[in-house]
């Protein structure tokens, strides 16, 4: 099928959103299944998720289009339906809402028991802001937990939309699907936009591929794109020649042309996803469009952390798998960094965590490269006493404090779904991290949003994981950076056998600082083997100890038992321990294990 | 040529809580089936022509919770393959309180020349709490029983590093081990091993094993108190007076080859390391209809062979011979292991003297950490 061939009137681009778990990808398997994308025995679950990771995380993270076939038996009209895969993760915010320009409608997932979480209502937002038609589905509806009179009623309260809007469906079951399939052809408009006009496609997903460069995802929103044709990014200002277009029905067929309403993809020879940016707008270089489309935005990393090899003989590796990483990633940064404790590394800028520990498994699974990660960080604004204003994203390098006038840390609205009964226990976790208590809105009886400003290096820390232990998982969460906010910050160092491990300092407010200083200490003790002297473990400001513990020396590693004569057990001992070595770093005279340099996130004793 | 046997009897009245060896609760007509298998497994390997052996070893599990009747039969099943009356160690696992002089004159009959005892600790108490059968009295009646028929080869097991247990407490078990006078001392610190009843408790937070500075304390002064006594510590947790040393276990040491018969067994023949099955239906069943119930075979590679040479070796006093080693495996232990060597000379857990290298009475303390040096990345076969 060529997409010239279809009635502009008869194509509808749409997209779905919904909260992890809602059943988003089991629904879109559906929707493949039932529109005849794919016969049964290409069907691999969920065919959208391509990465592994996010296979196994149940997120997805890279955008993918495909185009389907739809016959309505109700009009017996034929359509051409664009289903734009989203990634299902506050990290990655920006690009929901450039795949969410690149339709005309949404469907909205709601899971039937759990009912409109957080992140389902953020990506809400973003489709309202974009003024997509919503079809509201409620999933799962035949499990037992479900209640879809109630959540019928949240939709109805949240958008104004009547009972006989809300689908009740169940993707696993397959029930509901074709109601699916008809709203689609019914409620969501065809794209509008004139194939006369300068070319105007906006990019909302670019990925790098080693034989044709990057391949661009895009929404042909006014004009014509085909092969040969030269085009220009609008805001890189880049130009190229293009090779191929197509679509993916779900594999990648090319295509003489893309016109308007086409979702599909193109490739340029374009070496590098920085220039071929999410949400640019590509156009013709020799007839350009005068106005690129709206809301493009670069993006800047939040959070950063160290990266180093195990093994320093990696460095090489290293560098190549972040070199190749950011090929595909243009939110990826890195700059070479030397720790006087772990060698030579990367300094890593990433959207979020999610992100960056995607990064990092990638790096140790894809490049089999053995990682020590430090600490995540933000950066600060320092201002210091001579008026000069430095940022700072690593604490090894956080100026002295007698230089120092003030630094400002980056603060974020965040937005805590939560029931009812749980109010109180999240404003304390809020308040504990040093949270401003900023609005609540009761969403109906039971349901509240609470939204706090809290300095994002607190979210960074162990935020999210005690919202979701605190709140036996109920709590949906969501944020947004605000901007910079002074704060009563100290570097705190660590010596371990006094000596100072630059990888381990951090960043702390003035007042948690004692009690930080403590339970890293503590935790240091417990992670880090006995060597066979004894290590003192110090927290310190400046020259100031405020912690301290002691870890023993190793008294005995001998195994007397016998085990009869059975060697390959005995053998396999001693290998499990030198493996263990093996990931042991030697900071100073003390061997450290990979997660110690981590210690410093999982502050679980603020529960004690 | 292999010379030495170990036979394996996996029946015992009650299972101790930390025990993770293959072992069943005794049962008469199970126990029938085993020895018709473990004859035929034992017949398929040697025949029946008395082949010598120098060394044989029936352990459990406990062989002493088979009946005079079985006892017997298993008794006949190894004389018939092996020249018993040529053995130099023939040693029998036993527990106290399941043996009595007939059994114990059953045994001599038939060639048995050495008793390995499961005492394990001088106190009722902690015998319940670790769920032993028998009782501090049954020691010291078996004991009077073996020196009423001369048998004077004769060691017992200890075990330290109990749960709760004070150095205190240990001493007096050691105490009383040492007053024995006998002339071999097995001494295993407490493991806690999956699949046993500590382990279940241990993970949940129930069982409290004594601290790392606790056990090295006790392991301190069982060295000092059985060398004062004139047993020498000729292996990591084995001590013997001179002559007494087991010549069976000093072969899994040496890096030799050995037999292993009955359910769960190791073996190592040339070329060889071979495990037996462990489920007793199915090792019975694999024995019956082929005689050779092997769950899998390792080849043992030169690199294995060599490291397991040192990592065995090193467990003894004497240490590891640089000239067998030359002449088994055609390189000189210098130049292979040199890096390791001088690291651990210089700390002091090694030393040279002679034609020997061997770990101080210093490193064997941490003699997993010594060991450990002495895996090999790679070598050019």
């Amino acid at each position: 099928m060529t997409s010239d061939m279809m009635k502009q009137e008869n194509v509808r681009n749409f997209s779905i959103i919904a909260h992890i778990d809602h059943g988003k990808s089991t629904l879109a398997d559906r929707i493949l299944e039932k529109t005849k994308a794919l016969t049964q025995r290409e069907m691999k679950e969920q065919f959208l998720d391509a990465m592994d990771l996010e296979r196994e995380r149940g997120i997805t993270i890279k955008l993918n289009a495909v185009q389907l076939r739809y016959e309505s038996p109700k009009s017996g009209e034929n359509y051409l339906f664009h289903l734009i895969d989203t990634p299902g993760h506050v990290d990655f915010t920006y690009e929901v809402s450039r795949s969410l320009a690149a339709c005309e409608g949404v469907i909205l997932v709601v899971d039937a028991a759990q009912g409109i979480e957080a992140q389902t209502l953020a990506n809400l937002y973003l489709a309202l802001d974009n003024d997509l038609e919503i079809i509201p589905v409620i999933n799962k509806v035949d499990l037992p937990a479900a209640d879809p009179e109630r959540v019928t009623k949240e939709l109805e309260d949240l958008l104004g939309v009547t009972k006989e809007e809300v689908i009740l469906a169940s993707a696993k079951a397959g029930i509901g699907i074709e109601d699916i399939l008809e709203a689609i052809a019914e409620r969501i408009p065809a794209p509008v936009g004139n194939k006369e006009e300068p070319l105007k496609a906006l990019i909302f997903d670019s990925l790098y591929d080693p034989y044709r460069g990057v391949v661009a995802s895009v929404s042909v929103k006014e004009g014509t794109v085909k092969v040969g044709d030269r085009i220009r990014m609008m805001q890189t200002e880049k130009e190229f020649e293009v090779n191929e277009v197509g679509v993916f029905n779900p594999k990648p067929t090319p295509l003489k042309q893309l016109t308007v309403g086409d979702v599909g993809y193109l490739t340029a020879s374009i070496k590098n996803v920085g220039d071929s940016r999410v949400g640019d707008t590509i156009t013709n270089a020799d007839t350009p469009a005068a106005e690129p489309l709206p809301g493009y935005k670069k993006l800047n990393p939040m959070v950063f952390c160290g990266l180093f090899p195990v093994d320093a003989s990696n460095y090489n590796d290293l560098r190549e798998a972040l070199e190749r990483l950011e090929l595909n990633d243009s939110s990826l940064q890195f700059e070479a960094e030397t720790s006087q404790a772990l060698g030579f590394g990367f300094r890593c800028g990433f959207l979020g965590l999610l992100h960056m520990e995607i990064i990092q498994e990638r790096i140790e699974r894809e490049f089999n490269i053995q990682l020590i990660t430090t600490a995540p960080s933000v950066i600060y604004e320092v201002e210091m006493t001579d008026g000069t204003e430095v940022r700072v994203d690593n604490p090894s390098l956080m100026p002295d404090a007698q230089s120092i006038k003030e630094v400002r840390e980056p603060f974020v609205s965040a937005k805590i779904m939560v029931p009812n009964d749980y109010v109180g226990t999240v404003m304390e976790l809020c308040q504990r991290k040093r949270g401003i208590f900023q609005d609540m809105e009761y969403m109906d009886d039971n349901r509240v949003n609470v939204i706090y400003e809290i300095p994002l290096s607190e979210i960074v820390y162990d935020f999210f994981d005690q919202l979701k232990s605190q709140t036996k998982g109920y709590a949906s969460f969501d944020y947004d950076l605000v901007g910079y906010q002074a704060s009563k910050l100290v570097k705190m160092d660590i010596l371990l056998n006094n000596d100072k491990i630059d990888a381990l300092s951090i960043i702390v407010h003035r007042d948690f600082a004692f009690e930080r200083g403590k339970a890293i200490a503590n935790k240091l003790k417990d992670l880090i083997p006995r060597q066979q002297f004894e290590v003192p473990v110090q927290a310190a400001i400046g020259n100031k100890i405020v912690a301290r513990t002691t870890i023993k020396a190793m008294r005995k590693n001998v195994l007397s038992k016998c085990y009869g004569g059975d060697i390959s057990r005995k053998r396999k001992l001693l290998e499990k321990q030198k493996e263990g070595k093996k990931r042991m770093k030697m900071v100073g005279s003390v061997e450290v294990p990979q997660e110690a340099f981590m210690a410093v996130l999982e502050m679980d004793t603020d529960n004690d | 040529m292999i010379t030495s046997a170990y036979i394996h009897i996996p029946f015992c009245q009650q299972i101790c809580h930390y025990c993770d060896f293959t072992k069943f609760f005794y049962n008469e007509d199970l126990a029938n089936q085993y020895l018709e298998a473990l004859d035929k497994e034992i017949e398929t390997a040697v025949g029946k022509k008395q082949t010598y052996m120098r060394t044989i070893f029936v352990g459990g599990g406990t062989p002493t919770a088979l009946n005079y009747h079985q006892l017997e039969k298993l008794l006949q099943t190894i004389a018939s393959a092996f020249d018993v009356n040529n053995c130099e160690e023939y040693t029998f696992e036993a527990n106290p309180g399941e043996f009595d002089e007939q059994k114990l004159t059953l045994l001599k009959r038939y060639g048995v020349n050495r008793i390995s005892f499961g005492v394990q600790v001088f106190d009722d108490q902690m015998l319940k709490k670790i769920g032993r059968l028998h009782r501090v009295q049954d020691v010291y009646d078996n004991l009077r029983l073996f020196e009423k028929h001369q048998f004077d080869n004769v060691s017992i097991d200890l075990i330290y590093g109990l749960p709760d247990q004070t150095l205190e407490h240990f001493q007096h078990t050691l105490d009383e081990a040492i007053q024995l006078d006998l002339p071999h001392y097995s001494t295993y610190c407490l493991q806690i091993e999956p699949k046993t009843v500590f382990y279940q408790r241990y993970q949940k937070g129930k069982l409290h094993k004594p601290v790392e500075e606790l056990e090295a304390d006790m392991y301190d002064m069982l060295v000092h108190k059985m060398e004062g006594n004139g047993n020498v510590q000729y292996e990591i947790s084995n001590f013997a007076r001179p002559g007494f040393e087991s010549k069976h276990n000093l072969t899994y040491w040496n890096n030799e080859y050995y037999y292993g018969f009955g359910a769960g067994s190791h073996g190592y023949v040339p070329g060889y390391r071979t495990v037996n099955i462990r489920p007793l239906p199915r090792y019975i069943e694999q024995a019956k209809e082929t005689g050779m119930p092997i769950l899998h075979k390792e080849e043992v590679t030169l690199q294995a062979q060599i490291e397991e040479q040192m990592f065995l070796g090193l467990r003894k006093k004497e240490g590891v011979s640089k000239s067998q080693f030359f002449n088994r495996f055609g390189r000189p232990i210098e130049t292979l292991y040199e890096q390791p060597l001088t690291y651990l000379q210089e700390k002091g857990w090694m030393e040279e003297e002679g034609d020997y290298v061997r770990v101080t009475s210093n490193g064997r303390l941490f003699a997993n950490s010594v060991f450990q040096e002495f895996l090999l990345e790679s070598i050019e076969e």
